[in-house]
């Protein structure tokens, strides 16, 4: 399947580089370890390195804003056309593309998505502990022990391994959680679409969330700080993500100095607190963050808490639609006021109860 | 001036609290508009409450950027209120409203990290409700008092 996937995806990169309709195409080349694939910006010469495979977990949007860059403060009429730029897109980098369109990030007439029905992409860390609990002594190794990672046409991923010869697992075994979770497999609105089934939707995940919303205050702030312990500030989880494309980032301003730049606990969640409210009706759950996260923090389970909060309270859900308004860009007279302190009602404030 | 009195929740004991105990640091941010003229009135009409509370003025509730909620806890406030215009009633017409939508957000997040929900409170207070005003205040500082001296993410230095 992906073999055919690959041959497809070259294909077509081939004809619109050559047919001029785009200047560069963004899309996955063969990564240096395996598990990884990396993504490529190719022009003609290089399309034969494209691929696509069960590895091409990034979403390839975080790379289009910079290409639609403006100078501040321009009078004049842009000089340069913008470039038109062609990717390949699964169901979360589509999203992130039409969620920049809305916020003027990218340009979509000179962007050529070719989309990509999505099977799932299968998450490395999840490989690596099922190879770590084979040699039952710890993880610290088990990036090292794989050497290879193939996928069959069976729906199985072999991966040989230095001392356990090769291991086979069931590819739903070992997918992404957000892959499984994934409400929106299938791109819509690509300008060329790729042959293909997609996998079947998932649920969105909620049930986490609203089990976790059960425990006590103290047992969420336990988890949550000894989450933020391990955060390096490294920005990663920022830099991998679609929507985060400010300019000056309030974690560094300076002239307003909101948080301090070291890992002070306090500092780190501040930090993670307002990251993820700024994705507020703007993530697309596609867990770049989780994933660049060098400390594997749970960042997915507070992303995912604010894209269900959005969607119970504005039933807003930024999928496909270019001519829906973020909820936060527009008001609305809803019934929302469940978590205002009201001094003439005699019960005393206690949690919104969500 | 007929303004009627404060029903003063724990009104007595807040004013006459020893120096020895605990007072909470409440930072409150009201709209120029309204929450602010009703502190006023509030001012004017003698009506007691709690002294524990630090107000900001701004100029809309929309102006209170949800940065400025969690900086206050990070430096030691104990609890943050934010109080504006009722809704549809904003100086700026859809002010408090585009307010509501994140506030509402902000408090749910804040509230699933594990923040105590009684830190950080939001309410609606219009120019002519000095006596709502009182009430809020002592509501939120019993409320304040009750969860205790702000911990959690508050910066100490090493």
């Amino acid at each position: 399947m992906s073999n055919a996937r690959t041959a497809e995806i070259q294909k077509i990169a081939k004809d619109l580089l050559e047919e001029g309709k785009v200047e560069l195409f963004i899309g996955f080349q063969e990564g240096t370890v395996p598990l990884r694939s990396r993504p490529a910006f190719v022009q003609a010469e290089a399309v034969e390195s494209l691929v696509w495979d069960s590895f091409c977990a990034n979403n390839l949007a975080v790379y289009l804003p910079k290409y639609y860059e403006n100078q501040p403060g321009r009078r004049k009429k842009r000089e340069k056309p913008y470039p038109k730029i062609g990717v390949a897109a699964k169901g979360c980098d589509m999203r992130s593309i039409v969620a920049l369109t809305k916020e003027r990030q990218v340009q979509r007439d000179s962007l050529l998505v070719v989309g990509v029905p999505c099977e799932g992409m299968i998450d490395t860390r999840k490989v690596e502990a099922a190879v770590a609990a084979k040699g039952g002594d710890g993880g610290a190794a088990a990036a090292d022990e794989i050497l290879e990672a193939r996928e069959t046409e069976a729906g199985k991923l072999e991966v040989t391994t230095r001392s356990f010869g090769v291991l086979s697992f069931d590819r739903e075994e070992v997918l992404q959680d957000c892959c499984l979770e994934c409400r929106f497999p299938m791109p819509e609105g690509a300008d060329i679409l790729l042959s293909g089934q997609a996998r079947k939707p998932g649920d969105g995940g909620y049930a986490r969330i609203e089990q976790f919303m059960k425990k006590s205050s103290e047992e969420r702030w336990d988890y949550f700080s000894t989450e933020l312990s391990r955060c390096i500030r490294c920005n990663a989880c920022r830099q991998a993500c679609p929507t985060c494309w400010c300019k000056e980032c309030f974690a560094e301003q300076t002239d307003l100095k909101w948080i301090g730049v070291g890992n002070t606990p306090s500092d780190a969640m501040i930090f993670q607190i307002i990251r993820v409210f700024h994705q507020a009706g703007r993530c697309v759950e596609c867990d770049a963050c989780y994933r660049a996260c060098p400390m594997h923090i749970d960042l997915r389970l507070y992303t995912k808490k604010i894209v269900k909060d959005v969607e119970d309270i504005f039933g807003y859900l930024p999928a496909f639609d270019a001519e829906a308004l973020p909820p936060l860009a527009t008001f609305g007279d809803e019934q929302c006021d469940f978590f205002i302190t009201d001094p003439d009602k005699a019960e005393t404030a206690e949690g919104t109860g969500q | 001036m007929d303004v009627p009195a404060a029903k003063s929740i724990h009104a007595k004991e807040l004013l006459t609290a020893q120096n020895d105990e605990w007072h909470p640091k409440i930072v409150a941010f009201l709209c120029n508009w309204c929450s602010y003229a009703g502190a006023d009135l509030a001012g004017v009409s003698r009506l007691q409450y709690g002294p524990n509370v630090r107000i900001i003025r701004v100029p809309c509730s929309a102006r209170v950027n949800p940065q400025y909620i969690v900086k206050a806890l990070q430096n030691g406030a104990d609890g943050v209120l934010v109080s504006g215009c009722h809704p549809g009633d904003c100086h700026y017409i859809s002010g408090n409203l585009v307010a509501r939508r994140k506030f509402a957000l902000t408090k749910m997040l804040l509230e699933f990290v594990g923040v105590e929900p009684e830190r950080v409170q939001f309410s609606w207070v219009s120019a002519s409700e000095g006596g709502r005003f009182a009430d809020l205040m002592n509501r939120v500082i019993a409320d304040v008092r009750r969860v205790g001296p702000a911990k959690r993410l508050v910066k100490h230095l090493p």
